[in-house]
């Protein structure tokens, strides 16, 4: 199987994409020794992330096994997790 | 474990046997320069700084040069000064002799000019490295290793992949006894909580905080708010989504281990572990502050490609980008790209990593080494008067 996206903690909720990705692919990655697939339900540029399980509004959003965020809608699996729908705890341009 | 090292008669142990030369003051960095020329075991510091420094800056400065003096992958010392300096040129090299090692000492304003202090520093080296040469490295556990991490020129495969093996191997390190250092205070905006949970007292939590609010303070001195700007368009446009992420991802290259203390820019730390010594985000005035904290091999993630290297220590280079691997081959040591295609696992490459760290200080020369690199650079915390 070849790796089209990096889980790097079971305990994140994000995948990482090693390469351009059209929506409706399906991609394969690992999850610790586990192997999964998903559809992606939009477009993923490489190293973008997309949800690999359901989050909720104002969940954490988990990379590194540490919150890198929170969610300010709901993100289904498949789709993608950025700037739009990803806002910082720490708040990027907080004074 | 054991690797190849250098006993020092204070007891540290190097994995290199470098004769080096330390001008006290940019004035006095050519005649250095020029006694290294003529001499193949010596290498001289590019010294820009040196005089006309204040307070702290001026002392950071001190601690610098003294911290190379002592490093342990140096066997003996020649100081070189000019003479009206700000840098106190015979107490640096007593400084530094205190530690057990030859140390020498040529003043231009003295001795009368280029030439003869040329001249005799030239005598005082060819001594130097006859008293050091027959020096033979001896087996010794690698819990006496001191590892710098860093990484620089970093791109989207740095946070996932190249960054977590580096931490994996310093998990290693830490755990069979050896020492680790992190650095670059500017990465750890974003993810200071995450490390400040590892520290080993709340005091020490408190110190890291602080490093990290100076160093937003200062900019904010100059009118400039570091998070302004981050993560940057570059990054976004990247996949980065906070800084957050930005710094979880420049942190992980340091593992798991519990922090021991946060060191001062150039500080030697007192005990064994991790510690993380406040510096800015420039890889080579990151790597001079933790070479002058004593770290004897760097290990140096990087995602666009850097080729830097060192004047005492050996720095091995580490890619996750196959393409940059690929195109800077005759600068990266490591091919970590296997995560991303996911041929190996992180913890697969992290145990080559460390099985790297181990040749290397079993004397193999790193890609800059064999270069011919000998990047320095002082971080300067105030202007210069």
């Amino acid at each position: 199987m070849k790796k089209q996206a990096v889980v790097i903690n079971p305990k994140d909720n994000v995948a990482t994409v090693v390469e351009d990705f059209p929506s409706g692919t399906i991609i394969h990655f690992f999850i610790g020794q586990s192997e999964h697939s998903l559809q992606l339900l939009e477009d993923i540029p490489l190293g973008h992330k997309l949800a690999i399980c359901a989050i909720q509004v104002g969940q954490d959003i988990l990379k590194y096994a540490e919150s890198i965020g929170v969610a300010t809608e709901l993100i289904r699996p498949g789709q993608h997790v950025h700037v739009h729908n990803l806002e910082s705890r720490r708040g990027s341009r907080d004074k | 474990m054991d690797i190849l090292g250098y006993r020092r008669p204070d007891g540290k142990v190097g994995i290199r046997n470098h004769i080096l030369i330390i001008p006290t003051s940019v004035c006095s960095s050519t005649v250095a320069a020029n006694i290294a020329n003529q001499i193949p075991e010596a290498v001289a510091l590019p010294n820009q700084h040196g005089c006309c420094q204040i307070g702290p800056d001026h002392l950071q400065t001190v601690r610098t040069l003294i911290g190379f003096g002592k490093n342990p992958n140096v066997a003996a010392v020649l100081v070189v000064g000019l003479g009206c300096e700000g840098i106190p040129i015979r107490e640096t090299a007593a400084e530094i002799a205190a530690s057990g090692k030859p140390v020498e000492v040529v003043i231009i304003q003295e001795i009368g000019g280029t030439l003869k202090t040329e001249a005799e520093g030239l005598r005082k080296v060819s001594e130097l490295v006859r008293q050091v040469s027959h020096l033979q490295p001896e087996k010794v556990d690698i819990c006496e290793l001191s590892l710098a991490i860093e990484c620089g020129g970093s791109d989207f495969t740095s946070g996932l992949a190249s960054n977590p093996a580096v931490g994996i191997a310093a998990d290693l390190l830490v755990a069979a006894g050896g020492n680790v250092m992190l650095s670059e205070t500017t990465e750890f905006i974003g993810a200071e909580h995450v490390l400040a949970r590892r520290a080993k007292t709340p005091e020490v939590a408190e110190k890291l905080f602080k490093i990290v609010q100076d160093c937003e303070e200062r900019a904010k001195f100059l009118n400039v708010d570091i998070r302004d700007g981050q993560p940057t368009p570059g990054n976004i446009a990247g996949g980065i989504s906070s800084i957050e992420e930005k710094s979880l991802g420049c942190i992980y290259k340091a593992g798991h281990a519990t922090i021991q203390d946060v060191l001062k820019y150039g500080e030697i730390p007192k005990g064994k572990g991790l510690y993380i010594m406040d510096t800015p985000g420039q890889d080579i005035e990151s790597i001079t502050g933790m070479l002058a904290g004593g770290a004897t091999v760097v290990i140096f993630t990087t995602g666009r490609g850097t080729p830097t290297g060192s004047p005492i220590a050996p720095v091995i280079k580490i890619t996750a980008n196959n393409r940059t691997y690929k195109t800077m081959e005759d600068n990266i040591d490591l091919d970590a790209s296997p995560i991303i295609s996911g041929e190996e696992t992180i913890e697969q490459v992290g145990q080559r990593v460390f099985e790297e760290i181990l040749a290397v200080s079993n004397r193999r020369r790193t890609k800059a080494e064999s270069l011919g690199y000998k990047d320095f650079g002082i971080y300067k915390i105030a202007p210069t008067y």
